[in-house]
């Protein structure tokens, strides 16, 4: 990490937002949506193709003990890891934002889930059938904690195209949990599996009736 | 966080990120800040504000999230919401806090948010 501000010479200012990403003096309160997966499956590229300004990275200090940190990109051997989450944002309409957050999945960085699930709408569990395993704890953190979810399966060319119930299968799905296919680099695809989501929602918030 | 000790940080980060918070952790906040609490400042920044607070007012002339400030300073969230609680103290900014979770779901906001979808 780079804490260069307090360092900045005098008259130098921090950019901020590009004008076009400002929000207008109207927005009144925000909405969250997290985006859970392990590393590389395609959060960052999903946030990317629905977001409204290039996506945005925050980054928070995780001290432990130095072990299963092999796979976060430069700091084998450290006890201190710096984890980062790609965030976007939609504006909904004059009022409402929404933001999206992509977080990894892995169990040691659930310590990141703390202020992140509270108030969230739900989240979006994107899965790579090459790499199903990682899933599985994701899955049953956020039935624990009662955080509805639907699943995507992001379809990388060289992985296995299993049907989808096949992977409700494998996974462990209730039946009803929406499960859907989807190519993150795509809006539109990307925008539906946030769809799904909010009908998912809408079911749950009012069973007798669809959109 | 926990609080800065010193031997278990990242040589150059931490003891800064220290000064910056006047050595306060965010656990202390008073303030109930999530990531996306929009901050909106009051007016400009004032002669003699600390850097970050002054960046934080600077760049809050229109609404933007906790979580937008930490990424736009490269801040940590937990730092940010240190600086966010002066600065809400001292009335140079305000908070629209998120729709409350107890709130949640709420019909009414998933058809705003799908009809918001369609239009993307
Ligand atoms: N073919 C293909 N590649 C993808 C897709 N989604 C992401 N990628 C690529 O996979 C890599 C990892 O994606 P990224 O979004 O950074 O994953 P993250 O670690 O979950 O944030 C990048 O090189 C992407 O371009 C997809 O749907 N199809
Ligand atoms: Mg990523």
């Amino acid at each position: 990490m780079d804490f260069k501000s307090s360092e900045r010479a005098t008259g130098q200012q921090l950019a901020g937002p590009r004008s076009e990403d400002v929000l207008p003096e109207t927005a009144a309160a925000a909405v969250k949506v997290v985006i859970v997966g392990g590393f590389g499956v395609g959060k960052t590229t999903l946030v990317g193709s629905v977001s409204e300004i290039r996506p945005l990275t925050t980054e928070e200090t995780m001290t432990q003990a130095g072990v299963g940190v092999d796979d976060t990109a430069g700091v084998a051997g450290k006890s201190t890891t710096t984890v980062a989450m790609d965030f976007g944002r939609i504006s909904i309409n004059e009022k409402l934002v929404l933001y999206l957050f992509g977080t990894p999945g892995q169990e040691r960085f659930w310590f990141l889930w703390r202020g992140l699930f509270e108030g969230a709408l739900g989240a979006v569990v994107l899965v790579d059938t090459r790499r199903l395993e990682v899933s599985f704890d994701v899955l049953g953190r956020l039935e624990e904690r009662g955080v509805p979810f639907v699943v995507a399966v992001n379809t990388f060319p060289d992985a296995p195209n299993y049907p989808l119930e096949e992977l409700r299968g494998a996974l462990d799905l209730p039946a009803s949990v929406p499960i859907v296919e989807c190519d993150a680099r795509s809006r539109p695809s990307s925008r539906d599996v946030l769809m799904t989501l909010m009908r998912h929602l809408h079911s749950l918030a009012a069973p007798t009736e669809a959109p | 966080m926990t609080e800065p000790s010193g031997q278990e940080w990242d040589e150059g980060g931490p003891e800064r990120l220290y000064v910056i918070t006047g050595g306060r952790s965010g656990s202390s906040a008073p303030t109930e800040l999530d990531l996306v609490t929009l901050i909106v400042a009051t007016s400009g920044p004032r002669p003699g504000m600390q850097p970050e607070q002054a960046d934080i007012v600077r760049i809050c002339h229109r609404p933007l999230s906790v979580a937008e400030i930490s990424a736009h300073l490269g801040l940590p969230v937990s730092v940010v919401t240190v600086l966010l609680s002066d600065l809400l103290a001292e009335q140079r900014v305000t908070a629209r806090p998120p729709v409350p979770p107890a709130q949640l779901p709420d019909i009414a906001l998933i058809e705003a948010v799908i009809n918001g979808l369609q239009k993307l």
